[in-house]
């Protein structure tokens, strides 16, 4: 994959707002945003916390809509979909990490990657995906019976398993510490590497920022900066 | 300054249970449900008994009775001789048909007569209407309520009797009613029929004469010191009546009446023990889970009210008040309806039992024990949770609970051969994992299943008694009871009347059957060999053959008595010559209706040393010549009682009926609301103990209705498992009913149809539809993002 000639866009944004109210108090936590993310690529999105990141992760994946402006993935309409036609998005196109891993605690590793490759259309071998992360030998452990950097890396593994075209992954070292992060943000850009599939994590951790192709900073809801990095760091190179 | 100022524990209670307050409602309602149970059952049994005492009391109601077939009021004196007897009131009674104008069918009447000073000493009369009959007049009646309301009669309406064969025009002067006849009943029947039996009272001058008993009475009543036996007295007066053709004295506890209200108020005391019960087990189960899940996603604010210096004690009265507050406001709503529920159905037994009105009694004591016990109880419940959040030490209690665990289980390694879905998965690992919240739920459902089915296998097995009854036992039209034997030969006459196209004769005698100091007053019934309307049946609906010589017993009976077949019974007759006999019990037959002995009619009249003699007639009936027979047993003389076979029937499914439908419904709503309550909160807990699972397959892709299959899947299996668990309980529970309920007067069958197991199925059913639409509602609205960002 070259990173730096993608060469299709796979999501378009124009000017997109977004307004939610927190009890009392109305929050702008996006103010405009115009953002193009291309086929294969590893963005790394920065920010501090309330810089609006998440959001446009959650609207990326079809967790939100926004509230004014556009977001199509390749030609759906992401911005006018409804909650099956979101529905039908996450299970065909996108793969999650989330900070907290978000297992179903009562299944093991292989099933909740299982719970993915069941309903996914054209899934890998939930076994060939727990070995890409490193699991082969951890496979009929349940949630519990794992560290939290174990536990990440099915998470990765469930969330890659579907062949998905993206791959968002919000603050997923978040929980863990640094020698844990590396481990998994390894799993990650393996995954990317062995895939193609488009990867952005976002964090308030400037270091992992050296493993991307593109680097979008967020402040108060818009893009601050943006650069591409000349080479991709090994992110078992980085340390914080 | 507000005049009352909230602590900030008794804010947060009250905000939470305001979040709370569906599940919270539904915790209360179940145990209101056993509130109202408990007190609808306790209000009717109180003010019964209360009404019933007060009446007896001021109407100076008999405590033995006796039918005599003519003794001269000069024994009277005789009779005040006797120690312990303190009051008696000799009188005439007789039976008579009447004819109320507008309506065909032949009706009957038991006559009783009136003293000339009006009210008698014993059996007073409560008088609803206008006056007592004339001691001059001859012409004049006092009616039952019963007969006066099923026919809108009037003071100064006219019927025509026929007395012995003669007929008279009474005119209504009075409406009373007795507290002999609390419950009126045809002779021969068993259930009430208020427009074809009534109870008419006249004086003594105008009655005597026409039952040729002047100077003579025929019943007697009596009152008894309280400090001599009753048996005694019994025994000195039967001494005493035989010469004149005593029937044999019976105390209160055998007066038709009497006995059957008991019956009545037994059946309310165990309705008030069994149903609260399983009521109250239920609410304790739902507070133990609802309270110990709330406590356990309480962790942290416990922590932190510790830190900050509340005591142990402090956190336990917190939670305890939460408890208590659901307990106070089912009790408050159980109160409510359990009183407004009693006194609904307290009017509904005004219906059947005259009473001249109901005393509406509850002990204040009663109440407060009930809310002391319902306090108790739900306290109880909660008691697991409140001890766990009142001991949590807060350096604990301040982390998050650890993962939950689970394992594989048993089931998945049985069932290895099918394929489950990751989703089946999850439902079969978190009913194991709950394991025994997971057999509570079950238990909770079966319970829900069992109260619905118990309140309705009553209906079908009376149905099935009655229909018995009167269609396969009784295959007659009419069944006319003579106040004397007539020869068997007459029986070719009626069979000749127009409209009559069958005959058959019957001899029925009232005796005592003794087993050495075991006794029973009953009737002996000879029926022919050859019968065919009318034979003995037994309780699989079999015929049973009655024996060529020998008694044929109800096994109720032969159980009372000690005796087998082969045994011999004394029997002492207690009419006509009064022949004393030693007879063989050749067979014990089961029956559902009444306790009675049989005999081979031809067996019967020779032990009698009569002729072939017959007091009971079965006739059936030319297709619409009924009014035609029933026009010519109104001027016959010597008829005592005349039962129409459909009539009963009807009156059954009119009154009777109407009250079990009624109960069905109570019950099954409070079923409904049992089942509710379970599953409700079963339900809901489970959602918010997985709301964070089910959000995460939601992002991974799983549709609403997928995501919904786990929540509700999980309900499936409560209800595949527990609906037939209840059926089962149900079963136990309607026995155990059935044998508490078994008396001389009728031995309910357990009858158990498809539609009561389908009915108590669907109510559940239903109920599990309307949590599951809940669940699946609030599933729609389930915030993704924010769960996603939450560390449990």
């Amino acid at each position: 994959m070259n990173g730096l000639s993608p060469a299709l866009p796979v999501f378009q944004t124009r000017d997109l707002t977004k307004t939610y109210r927190q009890g009392e108090v109305e929050v702008q936590a996006l103010r405009g945003i115009g953002l193009e993310l291309f086929t294969g690529e590893l963005v790394v999105m920065l920010g501090a916390s309330g810089s609006g990141k998440s959001t446009l992760l959650n609207i990326l994946g079809g967790l939100d809509v926004p509230t004014s402006g556009e977001v199509n993935y390749q030609d759906i309409d992401l911005t006018r979909a409804n909650d099956r036609e979101l529905t039908r998005y996450r299970r065909d196109y996108v793969g999650f990490v989330f900070q907290f891993y978000n297992l179903i605690p009562s299944l093991t590793a292989r099933e909740n990657v299982m719970a993915v490759t069941e309903i996914a259309r054209s899934p890998m071998d939930p076994e060939a995906a727990l070995a890409l992360v490193g699991l082969a030998n951890r496979m009929d452990h349940f949630p519990a019976q794992l560290s939290g950097g174990e536990q990440q890396r099915v998470a990765i593994a469930r969330a890659i398993a579907k062949r998905p075209k993206v791959l968002l992954c919000d603050e997923p070292t978040g929980a863990l510490d640094s020698a844990t992060g590396v481990l998994v943000l390894a799993a990650l850009d393996k995954a990317n590497r062995e895939t193609g599939t488009t990867t952005v994590i976002i964090t308030h951790n400037a270091s992992i920022a050296q493993m991307a192709d593109r680097v979008i900073t967020l402040s108060d809801g818009k893009i601050s900066k943006e650069y591409h990095n000349p080479t991709r760091q090994d992110p078992r190179t980085l340390s914080w | 300054m507000p005049f009352f100022r909230a602590s900030a524990l008794q804010t947060k209670l009250r905000r939470e249970l305001w979040q709370m307050r569906g599940q919270m409602l539904a915790i209360a309602l179940v145990i209101a449900g056993g509130v109202a149970v408990f007190l609808l059952s306790l209000v009717n049994y109180s003010s019964l008994t209360a009404t019933r005492n007060q009446y007896y009391q001021d109407y100076q109601f008999a405590e033995v009775f006796v039918t005599i077939k003519r003794a001269p009021r000069h024994a009277l004196q005789q009779v005040a001789a006797i120690p312990g007897v303190t009051r008696q009131s000799g009188r005439v009674e007789g039976a008579a048909t009447l004819e109320v104008p507008g309506f065909s069918d032949p009706v009957s009447a038991r006559l009783v007569s009136l003293p000339a000073t009006g009210q008698p000493a014993l059996n007073r009369l409560y008088l609803r209407y206008g006056r007592l009959p004339a001691a001059s007049r001859s012409d004049e009646a006092a009616v039952i309520g019963s007969f006066a309301d099923a026919h809108d009669l009037m003071l100064g309406d006219r019927l025509d009797a026929i007395i012995n064969g003669r007929r008279q025009s009474l005119t209504v002067v009075g409406i009373v009613e007795s507290p002999e006849f609390i419950y009126v009943i045809p002779p021969g029947g068993m259930l009430p029929d208020f427009k074809r039996y009534g109870v008419l009272w006249m004086a003594q001058d105008a009655l005597a004469p026409a039952m040729d008993m002047v100077g003579a009475f025929n019943s007697l009543v009596l009152q008894v010191d309280s400090s001599v036996p009753i048996p005694a007295v019994i025994d000195q007066l039967d001494r005493l009546l035989a010469p004149y053709g005593g029937t044999g004295a019976y105390a209160r506890a055998d007066q038709f009446s009497h006995r059957f209200l008991n019956d009545e108020l037994n059946q309310l005391k165990t309705m008030a023990t069994i149903f609260p019960t399983i009521f109250m087990g239920v609410a304790m189960f739902l507070l133990n889970v609802v309270v110990g899940r709330l406590i356990s996603t309480q962790r942290d604010i416990v922590a932190v009210l510790k830190a900050f210096g509340y005591s142990n004690r402090q956190i336990g009265w917190h939670y305890s008040q939460l408890v208590l507050v659901i307990a106070i406001t089912g009790l408050l709503i159980g109160t409510a309806a359990g009183l407004w529920l009693g006194r609904a159905l307290g009017e509904l037994y005004m219906d059947y039992y005259r009473f001249p009105g109901l005393l509406f009694r509850v002990s204040p004591w009663w109440l407060l024990l009930l809310a002391v016990l319902t306090l108790m109880v739900a306290w109880l419940g909660g008691w697991r949770a409140i001890r766990q959040a009142a001991a949590l030490p807060p350096a604990e209690a301040m982390r998050p609970e650890g993962p939950a665990r689970y394992r594989v289980t048993v089931t998945e390694r049985l069932l290895s051969w099918i394929r489950f879905t990751q989703p089946s998965r999850m439902i079969v690992r978190q009913l194991a994992r709950r394991l025994g919240r997971t057999v509570l739920s079950v238990t909770g459902v079966a319970m829900a299943t069992a109260v619905v089915m118990v309140g309705n296998f009553q209906l079908s097995s009376v149905s099935l008694m009655v229909h018995t009854q009167f269609a396969r036992v009784q295959k007659q039209d009419l069944a006319i009871t003579l106040t004397d034997p007539v020869s068997q030969a007459a029986l070719f006459g009626m069979a000749r009347q127009p409209g009559v196209r069958y005959t058959e004769g019957r001899r029925v005698v009232v005796a005592e059957l003794v087993n050495g100091h075991r006794k029973w007053r009953t009737a002996l019934t000879g029926i022919p060999s050859d019968a065919k309307l009318q034979f003995v049946v037994d309780e699989h609906l079999n015929d049973v053959p009655i024996p060529p010589a020998g008694l044929l017993l109800t096994d109720f009976l032969a159980a009372r008595l000690a005796v087998s077949p082969g045994d011999h019974l004394q029997v002492r007759v207690l009419e006509g010559p009064r022949p004393r006999l030693s007879l063989p019990v050749a067979g014990v037959t089961s029956e559902f209706l009444g306790v009675s002995a049989y005999m081979d009619l031809a067996a019967m009249n020779r032990v009698m040393r009569e002729g072939p003699v017959v007091n009971q007639v079965l006739m059936n009936l030319t297709p619409g010549q009924a009014d035609t027979v029933y026009q010519d047993l109104r001027d016959a003389p010597r008829v005592m009682a005349i039962n129409i076979r459909q009539a009963m029937l009807d009156s059954f499914y009119d009154t009777l009926a109407k009250t079990f439908l009624t109960y069905t419904f109570i019950i099954s709503l409070l079923g409904g609301i049992i089942a509710f309550g379970v599953i409700y909160n079963t339900v809901r807990i489970s959602l918010a103990e997985r709301g964070r699972d089910l959000a995460s397959l939601r992002v991974l892709g799983y549709s609403h209705n997928e995501v919904s299959h786990i929540i509700l899947g999980e309900l499936a299996i409560l209800l595949v498992l527990g609906v037939p668990l209840g059926w089962f309980f149900g079963q136990a529970i309607a026995s155990l009913i059935v044998t508490a309920m078994q008396t001389e007067l009728y031995r309910v069958p357990l009858i158990m149809t498809d539609k009561t197991l389908a009915l108590a199925a669907n109510v559940v059913i239903i109920s599990a539809l309307v949590s599951g639409f809940i669940t699946w509602w609030r599933l729609r609205n389930l915030d993704l993002v924010a769960v996603l960002k939450t560390r449990e």
